[in-house]
């Protein structure tokens, strides 16, 4: 697979059953850590209340021995199956992942297996839990600064081994098969393109008035392309602040200019946007379905360039 | 232009708005409470509104550029998506699968390199046994005088003979001794496997070093002409736990194997195959170690003959045997 630029962004996808691929997003590195650190305090939490709760449990009930089995059992079972128990539950999330929004999906699609689950968490105790357990707790006197050294490169290694791969996945992920993903929610915020600022040049049918305030010619919806487009989506979708109207102003001077617009009167600088933002997208959408997709200014300077060579469009 | 209607991508959503409002309220649901919690008429709806939901994606990434869309239909699609096919059957349909399939079927895919594991095992016990009965000095080079318990070259035969004889009480020492044994060789178990991937290496010393131990130890009682009794001691649980550890060990072997030589297919994709493989063998041999452990801490207690011993070994190991040649082999055709 060629690695495109999608792929540096940590995009995936997945075709379906339907034949539509899916995008998945990878998880942040970050994230994964914190979430593994979130774990890792449950653990010991679990572990910290297991032993007081059988401590005093061997005091009135138990005996000594018997209390001695029980935390020797639980101790094991939570240091071994706390993340295969949580990913199998909960479809491919432990408590950390959840917190901070990843899964663990299968490469292949469809349902993460059993078997993949297993896979990746038990190479936990080789990545992590070993060395980790060396360091903070020597096991005899003898040991080292050389051996210390060797135990902080093997930690190094293993937990470094998501930045040295594209698709950021440990040694565990490696072996099992799997990707972590974040399942970050979009919401559906309202379309720019209201009715009521459908620019003219477009024939009407919908029944609501139709009141396009600003309105621009072909060539001024020439200069720009699809990433101009939505960013300028972006722009009218911030929140009301005095940052954004700081923005609003300077872009629509921006495109004022470079547009070479001229209208007199009061001009309300949203509402500019706003019609320009709608006259471009139907512009450029239209555009779109002829096979032409217009991606940024760049290529339509270099559009014009080919074409026409004009003296007054260098300014950006 | 063309239709020279309302903006394309603009009507587009305002007919189909409402259906992924709907499917996403599901699905919102689904992830939360389970797919199960939902009432049957919303369960069927699922499938439809999903349809029309990919559809909806495919026309949207070829005629829409309202960022803003295209990255909820994005996100919506993979999260239903997961919630549809990522179901699983319960945990009772899964263990059944486990068992009756896919576990004796894993065992048998990595034969060839449990071959190896146990000749490794074999290997150690061999040499850990004639070095210990030339020189009984370098049994403390496998075992430390307090794990040993007693069972040194010093001790004298009617010492030794209390060990694998001596009925012990119901006594509580003896579940932490079982527990402790159990996770002990669930832990190298799973240990087994996960340094497989470090090209297999690991688990030969492994192997080598707890075959060692365990000669020495035969070493001993062999010694005193003790053999027979500490063999029958040992196969009443050992048959099944020297299995499970061999198992164990063609599965590190078998991962190691895909590392490599990975075959004609990329390194990656030979990786997630061989290990998802292994890592059935070791979740089943963990299961295995377990009844190992039931044998060990109840039934070795209780029967003190060894003619008996070795019969329940015995059958241990042909139960494993056979489980793993017949199960789940399809007798129909070929």
């Amino acid at each position: 697979m060629a690695a495109t630029d999608t792929q540096h962004l940590g995009l995936r996808s997945l075709v379906t059953p339907e034949g539509v691929p899916v995008r998945l997003e990878l998880g942040d590195r970050g994230e994964r850590a914190g979430a593994f650190l979130i774990d890792l305090m449950i653990m010991v939490l679990c572990l910290i209340g297991t032993w007081l709760v059988i401590g005093f449990g061997a005091l009135f009930v138990l005996g000594g021995d018997l209390a001695m089995a029980l935390v020797i059992m639980i101790s094991f079972f939570v240091r071994s199956f706390y993340f295969m128990a949580f990913e199998l539950r909960w479809q491919g999330q432990t408590a950390g992942k959840r917190l901070l929004g990843l899964r663990v999906v299968d490469r292949r699609g469809g349902a993460l297996a059993p078997s993949a689950i297993a896979a990746r968490n038990m190479m936990r105790e080789v990545e992590v839990f070993i060395p980790l357990s060396i360091l903070l707790f020597p096991y005899q006197d003898s040991i080292g600064g050389l051996f210390t050294l060797l135990c902080l490169l093997w930690l190094g290694i293993f937990t470094l081994m998501p930045l040295f791969n594209r698709d950021r996945m440990r040694v565990g992920d490696m072996i099992a098969g799997t990707w972590v993903v974040s399942g970050r929610k979009f919401e559906l915020k309202r379309d720019l393109v209201s009715a009521t600022t459908i620019p003219r040049g477009f024939r009407q049918k919908a029944p609501e008035q139709i009141t396009a305030t600003y309105t621009f010619t072909p060539a001024q919806l020439d200069v720009y392309g699809i990433t101009e487009l939505q960013v300028l989506e972006t722009v009218l979708r911030a929140p009301d602040n005095a940052t954004t109207r700081a923005t609003i102003d300077e872009v629509w001077r921006r495109i004022r200019d470079k547009t070479e617009w001229k209208g007199d009167g009061p001009i309300d600088a949203y509402r500019f946007l706003n019609d320009y933002y709608t006259a471009l997208r139907a512009h450029l959408e239209q555009h779109m379905l002829f096979g032409d997709r217009r991606t940024d200014k760049h290529a339509m300077e270099q559009r014009r360039a080919t074409k026409a060579p004009s003296p007054d469009q260098s300014k950006t | 232009m063309a239709s020279g209607d309302l903006i394309k991508s603009y009507r587009f959503r305002a007919e189909r708005e409402q259906n992924w409002r709907d499917l996403e309220g599901l699905i919102e649901r689904a992830e939360k409470r389970g797919l199960r919690s939902l009432p049957p008429e919303e369960i069927l709806r699922i499938p439809t509104l999903y349809r029309a939901c990919m559809s909806s994606l495919s026309v949207a990434r070829s005629i829409s550029l309202d960022a803003n869309l295209l990255d909820y239909l994005e996100g919506l699609a993979t999260r239903a998506y997961f919630t549809i096919y990522g179901v699983r059957a319960g945990l009772g349909g899964m263990l059944g699968k486990f068992f009756a399939l896919d576990f004796p079927a894993a065992v048998r895919k990595t034969r060839l390199h449990s071959s190896a594991s146990a000749f490794l095992l074999f290997l150690g016990i061999a040499a850990g046994w004639s070095i210990t009965a030339s020189n009984p000095d370098w049994f403390y080079a496998f075992i430390s005088a307090d794990m040993a318990g007693g069972r040194t070259p010093e001790a004298t035969r009617a010492e030794l003979e209390a060990t694998i004889f001596e009925a012990v009480s119901w006594h509580d020492a003896l579940i932490t001794f079982a527990a402790f044994l159990f996770s002990n060789n669930a832990g190298v178990a799973m240990l087994c496997f996960a340094l497989g991937a470090i090209f297999g290496i690991p688990v030969v010393l492994l192997l080598l070093f707890n075959g060692m131990l365990l000669g020495a130890m035969c070493a001993v009682f062999a010694g005193q002409d003790l053999t027979v009794g500490f063999l029958g001691w040992l196969s009443i649980h050992g048959t099944t736990e020297l299995l499970a550890i061999i198992l164990c060990g063609g599965a590190g072997f078998y991962l190691g194997g895909g590392i490599i030589s990975p075959g004609r297919r990329s390194r990656l994709a030979a990786l997630a195959d061989r290990g998802r493989t292994a890592a059935v063998v070791v979740m089943g041999a963990v299961v295995m170690l377990f009844v190992a452990a039931i044998l060990e801490g109840l039934g070795r207690q209780l029967i003190q003959e060894t003619w008996l011993r070795f019969a329940i070994g015995g059958v241990m190991l042909t139960f494993w045997l056979t489980y793993f040649a017949r199960s789940g082999v399809d007798r129909g055709g070929n």
